[in-house]
């Protein structure tokens, strides 16, 4: 029995350099803890851009957004639970007016923040700001070592945005910030390049996987790094990966050559959640679907009581079968791999992930109807250009009707985010 | 960052459970937010921003009472770790005070 074990940095998802027999305390997080590690807290759906891949659909504020107030309450509700920190995202949560007094609020509560931008709003000044805090971690997403690249998931001007922001953390001192990449199948050979330019930053590299959530639902069959490729990344990982995060991302991987480091399971409800921008609570990121929606912090007892009680968490957290993944050897080390993925790509759950390494998902995906896999739900998608992409649009098939009209602010996405209602 | 008293500067106990003085006065790291559960504890530093976990509660007992103690063998002692299991606790100190969870004090 060793008594403790050291973890790495706990960004994204936490990871483990373990020191004593690993499984016992795996099997200790599958049941859940007393609350979340790992929180992602996205603040609004508003966004200045329109990735096609993004998990979250956004574009566009929605006007039930939680208001300043009930913010701070989710806050303090956190501080209770001790949540030691959350992870804020979008949209683009910078273009929230109350964003740096929701940082400033957490910080001085003991919650910590993290929390992911585009860059937009990174100028000198906030920069030197950001770097002034041991509380605050910034992650800036990019999404190809190159503009080209990087401009046609993340949209025209989004690299150039993102390395503006990258100077300035750098000169104002902010070492070891983060640069987020979502692994594609046209940046997965970019990989040197995307870690020099994060060491030239003075920034830790952090990798994560696609998933087909949100509007990645329509561009995940195009953008999904090939099996090929997920080897060369798996390999990559193994030499080279030492100082890069990835979120815990890639446990499907493990049957290639044994586990990374990391927790190597699916926190979903367990280790990790989300809190959106209406303040309802899903079992992970990557999972925004009404199948995966465990309450609200607006209901009685708030997102303790969510944590605490809901069914879907209770049931995530029971024992699991493994269904047929059950009799492939590598089951252990993947377990069975990323609900979100196999729930958007029609896959069962009790069956292998997507891109499973032993080679299972490929037959599984053809077998499957595409028409019939879940869509992802709510979408706040742009319905026409943004500003930077003219012409534009997001890559979302059109759904007449879902939305009653009014409901949502469209337009410009960076204004009217203070008018804020919907308690209760 | 605070240092530890006649410290250069290295985190305090590094290179494993043989650099670990148990005969000396520790503290958790002001830095630190313990957070008891089931299995033990997780541990956050907000410095070095990394979690470490805590495997059973007696070893959360131990970090919580190390600033009571003159020496973190006498913290274990309270704590009722058995003198042959020692060594692992020992360990476990070691690898927290590399991580800068925990730290010297002054006596």
């Amino acid at each position: 029995m060793a008594a403790a074990t050291a973890a790495t940095a706990a960004s994204a998802a936490t990871a483990a350099t373990a020191v004593g027999p690993v499984p016992r305390l795996v099997e200790q997080f599958e049941r859940g803890l007393a609350a979340p590690i790992c929180l992602t807290w996205e603040l609004t759906y508003a966004c200045n851009l329109a990735c096609v891949h993004c998990l979250s659909s956004s574009g566009r504020r929605d006007p039930r957004e939680l208001t300043t107030a009930e913010c701070k309450g989710v806050i303090d509700t956190l501080e209770r639970m001790q949540v030691f920190y959350v992870n804020i995202g979008g949209g683009e949560p910078t273009v929230r007016p109350d964003f740096w007094e929701l940082v400033d609020y957490a910080t001085a509560h003991h919650v910590g923040v993290k929390f992911s931008t585009n860059g937009v709003r990174i100028d000198a000044a906030v920069a030197r700001r950001l770097a002034a805090s041991d509380y605050v971690d910034v992650q800036i997403s990019l999404d190809g070592a190159t503009a080209e690249v990087n401009d046609a998931v993340r949209g025209a001007g989004s690299h150039a945005t993102a390395l503006a922001a990258m100077g300035h953390l750098r000169d104002a001192g902010f070492a070891g910030f983060k640069l987020s990449v979502v692994i594609t199948r046209h940046n997965v050979g970019q990989l040197d390049e995307l870690k020099a330019l994060a060491d030239a930053y003075g920034a830790q590299l952090r990798l994560t996987r696609l998933r087909p959530s949100g509007r990645g639902a329509d561009s995940w069959h195009e953008l999904h790094p090939t099996a090929a490729q997920q080897r060369q990344l798996y390999d990559w990982l193994v030499a080279r990966g030492e100082q890069v995060l990835t979120g815990d991302s890639f446990f499907h991987l493990a049957p290639y050559g044994g586990p990374l480091p990391g927790l190597n399971l699916c926190g979903a409800g367990r280790v990790v959640c989300l809190i959106d921008p209406v303040g309802d609570v899903y079992a992970c990121p990557f999972a925004i679907h009404e199948e995966f929606l465990a309450g609200s912090v607006r209901q009685a007892g708030g997102f303790a009581a969510v944590w605490r009680d809901s069914e879907l968490f209770a049931e995530l957290r029971s024992p699991q079968t493994g269904g047929a993944c059950r009799s492939c050897g590598f089951y252990d080390s993947c377990r069975g791999g990323c609900m979100a993925a196999k729930f958007f790509t029609g896959l069962p759950l009790d069956g292998p992930d997507p891109e499973c390494a032993a080679g299972h998902g490929a037959p599984a995906l053809e077998a499957a109807d595409p028409a019939a896999a879940p869509r992802p739900a709510p979408d706040h998608s742009h319905h026409g250009g943004v500003r930077g992409q003219p012409g534009r649009s997001a890559p979302v098939p059109v759904t007449i009707g879902r939305r009653p009209p009014g409901r949502a602010c469209d337009e410009n996405p960076l204004t009217g985010l203070a008018v804020a209602n919907a308690t209760g | 960052m605070p240092q530890e008293p006649g410290g250069g500067g290295e985190p305090s106990g590094a290179r494993g459970g043989a650099g670990f003085d148990l005969d000396r006065p520790w503290r958790v790291d002001e830095r630190v937010a313990v957070r008891p559960e089931p299995f033990g504890a997780l541990l956050y530093h907000f410095g070095t921003r990394r979690l470490s976990f805590l495997k059973n509660v007696t070893v959360l007992t131990v970090l919580q009472s190390l600033d009571e103690h003159p020496s973190a063998r006498s913290a274990c002692a309270a704590a009722g770790v058995p003198a042959d299991a020692l060594p692992v606790y020992e360990r476990a100190l070691a690898t927290l005070a590399q991580s800068q969870m925990i730290q010297r004090r002054c006596a």
